[in-house]
């Protein structure tokens, strides 16, 4: 690998954490559409800061730039405050005005701004090793690098000082504010590193992959763990697979690397939608048959249960006595059998002592509700459950 | 009752939603030591009421004093539990760590919960028995055993005061038991706790006091003086009858 390579993949992989912490946030709080809105509505505020300083990774362009972040969480909040509209349409209403605002200011000035949409829109991570920071007269680094490192080590800082903070607001606003953890500082101050993220890493990535950054890798680790902790971490290792494989990728397609990556971002979420462990596709699609199947299980027991008469309980009975397809019957024996719930003697059934426990602790379930006593039927059907 | 001390002070409280009171000029004095139910109908305020004296909504008019000073300097004093469909279960968390954030308060910002908070937590989910529940992930939690997490949250803070809205809503018979007995022994320990509550029959049983509420304040006082045909009617606006056992 060459040194421009690792800088841009080191890039990358700093703006993938710097963008998934606050994105696990955002996610759980359903506020994806923000980020979206941030990273458009901050154009304005890129271009005065620019006409301003004359240096995209100055840290001041880069305050100005985030504060139109946040003036657009207040618009957004101020429009749905009036009640006329909801919050999606609110978001609609304000990111295109703010960034047509931009577009034109571009547009007027295009003679003396080295800026074009594109840029803002796209990134152009091959470019960012170019952009070096000169330190006492000596080259230490691309100047992205240093920016987003920054912006990363405040992120970290942050989580680990208000993560229980963060937590408690985010799941329950209500106990928050009573505890005193005032949700309105919280969601300001979320708001605010999610604009500062966003605006350190348009000049690298564009604003349109650090959307991909932030929301991709939290909904994909969503779909995989019940921990907050682990959902951070998760997102982080999928950030930064995304980053180095997706560089990779362009570099075999010879494409766009901010496209390759936020496709790679794509497979993983689609990969893991469909394969989760339990919220997956496939898995879900597992748990209704099995329900389906346990279900049918418990009305065959029942029967048994009610019928002490052989022709009632004759194996080759269970079709035209219960009506189920050959298929069907077969299933639902072979499950009984496996759980020992039944033995067949001559074709007829009979409960078993552990069947007749089961089927009598199923019935109460299921009229009771009360699940104290089926805790350890839990592990092997689905349908207690809940 | 005959220490009259006040622990709830309200006065001359209005919030309004939209330019449209929800709470007129409520002025209500909550003696320590009660198991107070506030009822009313649907859109009374009674929610909004235990918002406004825990500062989650800020009234357009009026005060609230906890033990004579402003709630901002008594929040260690007092636990809330929110009406249960007001989070999202399916929050990535487990049984434990939700009661955990009870003692989030007492520890106030960056701290971080250490080996007595965590103690503390597994004895409140304990008192509710939910114990061997911990690790479960909240959303795998049926709505009674989710209601008592709340309940063990707000134990855990170990507070004077206790502020539940609509803790047995949508809960099964045994937990509501469950419940009901928790808070009557926490008013035996000398506890104030305030409940918004629906099932009307039952509050004699349940509760020594009671406020009728409807937009304004109807009426407050013992449920054997005052929790009557009377005030029922005044409230819900209709001629109510409720078989009350004296």
């Amino acid at each position: 690998m060459t040194s421009p390579q690792i800088e841009i993949q080191l890039i990358a992989v700093v703006v993938a954490i710097a963008c998934a912490i606050p994105g696990v946030f955002l996610v759980l709080r359903k506020m994806a559409l923000i980020s979206d809105a941030i990273s458009h509505s901050i154009l304005p505020g890129i271009v005065i800061g620019f006409f301003i300083t004359h240096d995209l990774n100055s840290p001041l362009l880069i305050l100005l730039a985030a504060l139109t972040g946040v003036i657009t969480v207040i618009l957004v909040e101020a429009i749905q405050k009036t009640g006329l509209v909801k919050e999606d349409t609110a978001i609609g209403l304000v990111f295109p005005v703010l960034f047509s605002i931009g577009v034109i200011m571009i547009a007027k000035n295009a003679n003396d701004v080295h800026l074009d949409v594109d840029a803002v829109l796209l990134g152009e991570l091959a470019f960012a090793p170019f952009d070096r920071l000169m330190m006492f007269g000596a080259d230490v680094g691309p100047k992205s690098l240093w920016v987003m490192g920054v912006i990363l080590i405040v992120i970290v800082l942050l989580l680990i000082m208000f993560y229980k903070e963060l937590k408690v607001s985010t799941f329950d606003i209500g106990l928050s504010s009573a505890l005193g953890f005032s949700p309105v500082i919280l969601h300001y101050g979320l708001m605010s590193i999610s604009s500062i993220t966003v605006v350190g890493a348009f000049d690298a990535v564009g604003a349109i992959l650090v959307v991909a950054f932030m929301i991709a890798p939290a909904a994909t680790a969503y779909l995989l763990t019940s921990d907050l902790k682990k959902m951070l971490w998760l997102s982080i290792c999928f950030g930064v697979i995304s980053a180095i494989s997706g560089y990779w990728l362009a570099h075999l397609l010879d494409a766009s690397i901010s496209g390759s990556m936020t496709t790679v971002l794509g497979i993983l979420f689609l990969g893991t939608y469909l394969f989760a462990p339990n919220k997956g596709y496939f898995s879900v699609l597992y748990r209704h048959r099995q329900q389906r199947i346990e279900v049918s299980l418990l009305a065959f027991l029942l029967h048994l249960n009610n019928h002490t008469e052989e022709n009632e309980r004759h194996v080759n009975h269970l079709n035209e006595h219960i009506n189920w397809q050959k298929v069907q019957s077969k299933t639902v024996l072979e499950l009984a059998q496996k759980n020992n719930m039944i033995i067949i003697n001559d074709d007829i059934v009979s409960l078993t002592e552990k069947g007749e426990d089961f089927t009598k602790l199923a019935i109460e379930y299921i009229i009771t509700n009360k699940d104290d006593k089926i805790e350890h039927m839990k592990d092997d059907f689905f349908l207690f459950r809940g | 009752m005959k220490d009259l001390k006040i622990a709830i002070n309200v006065d001359d409280l209005t919030v309004a939603y939209n330019y449209k009171p929800v709470l007129w000029d409520i002025d209500l004095a909550i003696p320590e030591g009660v198991l107070m139910a506030i009822v009313g109908p649907n859109g009374a305020g009674k929610s909004t009421l235990i918002k406004a004296i825990l500062g989650i909504i800020d009234p357009i008019a009026g005060s609230v004093s906890i033990f004579g000073k402003p709630y901002e300097k008594q929040r260690k004093l007092v636990a809330y539990v929110p009406q249960k469909g007001s989070v999202d279960w399916d929050f990535p968390t487990t049984a434990f760590d939700v009661v955990l954030m009870g003692t989030y308060g007492k520890l106030g910002w960056i701290k971080r919960p250490k080996q007595a908070e965590k103690k503390a937590a597994l004895e409140a989910l304990e008192k509710v028995g939910m114990l061997a529940f911990k690790n479960r992930q909240i959303s795998q939690l049926s709505g009674g055993q989710q209601q008592r997490i709340f309940l063990a949250r707000a134990l855990v803070q170990d507070a004077s005061i206790y502020f539940m809205d609509e803790p047995f809503q949508g809960v099964d018979a045994t937990t509501e038991i469950a419940i009901i007995n928790i808070l009557k022994s926490l008013r035996k320990e000398g506890k104030t706790v305030v409940v918004v509550h629906h099932d009307l029959q039952t509050v004699p049983e349940y509760f020594d006091w009671v406020t009728f509420l409807n937009v304004k304040k109807i009426a407050t006082g013992p449920v054997k003086d005052i929790f009557n045909d009377d005030n029922l009617t005044k409230t819900y606006g209709i001629n109510y009858k409720v078989a009350v056992n004296k």
